[in-house]
């Protein structure tokens, strides 16, 4: 018999109450399956606005917007979303706008799908490139405390962040899973 | 066709307190020309931005109305803003778009618009509120209308002629733009926080 295996640590209920906390009050998505339950809270938070964009550099404008009529943002997306967002960090870059963005991890760990790869592979490089702060999650125990950090420098100073939670914390899709 | 400085300088002197995005290259630029504001957020970049930074800020300001003056090529390079917007229905957002089918910055080169699409009509069938297009001067009553008192989301586009205008170049440093707007709005305490 194998031991039964603990509860899952609840680490979308400590990144919300971080969202919370920070006054955040535009989630801007482009869903993945990693987040279900983060944007369930998010969107039943009425001190939120869910708001789902066609493509994620959307939500890099978004939240630009946001901080110049004073609200904070926050953009949820998974690794190949990162890609479609390259030119626009320019803009918070050059503007000094804080920008939190929560990104769910594929290609890197576990991966059954060759074509998450070299995304998954680039997320860190490309938003290093271009001035994003990492913080990455091995251990769903301490998702919040990235969040927290990284909310911290992205509001507190004019920065880009981006919590990355790991394929390892998330544990890899299955091949029978939708994808 | 119209004129880009005689029209967009019409639409702003009726402006009140909108809070004004203008995109990359002419937009930012016949702005300009109109008179410097604070409540101007000019982009110098991030093409395919200004739709959604209006947005954003119509989200934030909700009792503001906030005007978005871009480019044919910028509105399509962020043609799912248009869907995007279209879904979360602000009724303080509208969008004007300078409609001279062409790349004007890049050397002029031939756009989209010249060859059938209709940016008002991909607005009208994303859900937006109403949309308007306009190619002569006798229609700007219309047009003030629509982008300040017609709730939103609307768009217009406006067929603008190809002619080139005198540079008007406005200050280009993000962060002194940023934080000159966000001090009008919120006062001067939250410039930069």
């Amino acid at each position: 018999m194998s031991p039964a295996r603990p509860a899952a640590h609840d680490w979308a209920r400590d990144v919300h109450r971080v969202l919370s906390a920070y006054e955040v009050r535009q989630v801007a998505t482009v869903p993945d399956a990693g987040l279900t339950r983060l944007l369930e809270l998010a969107a039943t938070d009425r001190t939120m606005r869910l708001i789902t964009l066609t493509s994620e550099e959307e939500g890099i404008a978004l939240a630009t917007g946001a901080w110049l009529g004073g609200a904070r943002a926050a953009l949820l997306m998974q690794s190949s979303g990162v890609g479609n967002c390259i030119n626009m960090l320019s803009l918070p870059a050059l503007c000094g706008v804080p920008l939190l963005m929560v990104v769910t991890m594929r290609g890197e760990w576990g991966e059954f799908n060759p074509w998450q790869v070299p995304m998954g592979q680039g997320v860190r490089p490309v938003l290093a490139a271009m001035g994003v702060k990492l913080f990455p999650v091995e251990r769903a125990e301490e998702a919040g405390a990235a969040a927290e950090a990284a909310a911290g420098i992205a509001f507190n100073g004019g920065l880009q962040t981006a919590v990355l939670l790991t394929q390892r914390m998330l544990g890899a899709k299955r091949f029978a899973d939708s994808e | 066709m119209l004129n880009r400085r005689a029209l967009v300088a019409d639409i702003l002197a009726g402006r009140g307190e909108t809070l004004l995005v203008t995109g990359l290259g002419s937009p930012t630029y016949d702005a300009a020309a109109a008179g410097d504001h604070a409540l101007n957020f000019y982009l110098w970049g991030a093409m395919g931005s200004a739709a959604m930074i209006g947005l954003g800020l119509a989200l934030a300001q909700p009792e503001r109305r906030v005007l978005v003056i871009t480019g044919d090529g910028e509105q399509l390079m962020a043609l799912g803003a248009l869907a995007t917007i279209a879904a979360e229905r602000p009724r303080n957002l509208a969008l004007l778009v300078l409609d001279n089918e062409a790349f004007g910055e890049t050397g002029r080169q031939a756009g989209l618009t010249g060859r059938g699409v209709d940016l008002a009509a991909v607005a009208a069938a994303a859900g937006f509120a109403a949309t308007l297009k306009i190619t002569d001067a006798n229609d700007t009553s219309a047009l003030v209308k629509l982008l300040y008192r017609t709730p939103g989301p609307v768009l217009a586009a406006a067929k603008i002629s190809l002619e080139p205008e005198p540079l008007v170049l406005p200050e280009r440093d993000g962060r002194y733009l940023a934080q000159r707007f966000r001090a009008a709005l919120l006062g001067p305490a939250r410039a930069t926080r």
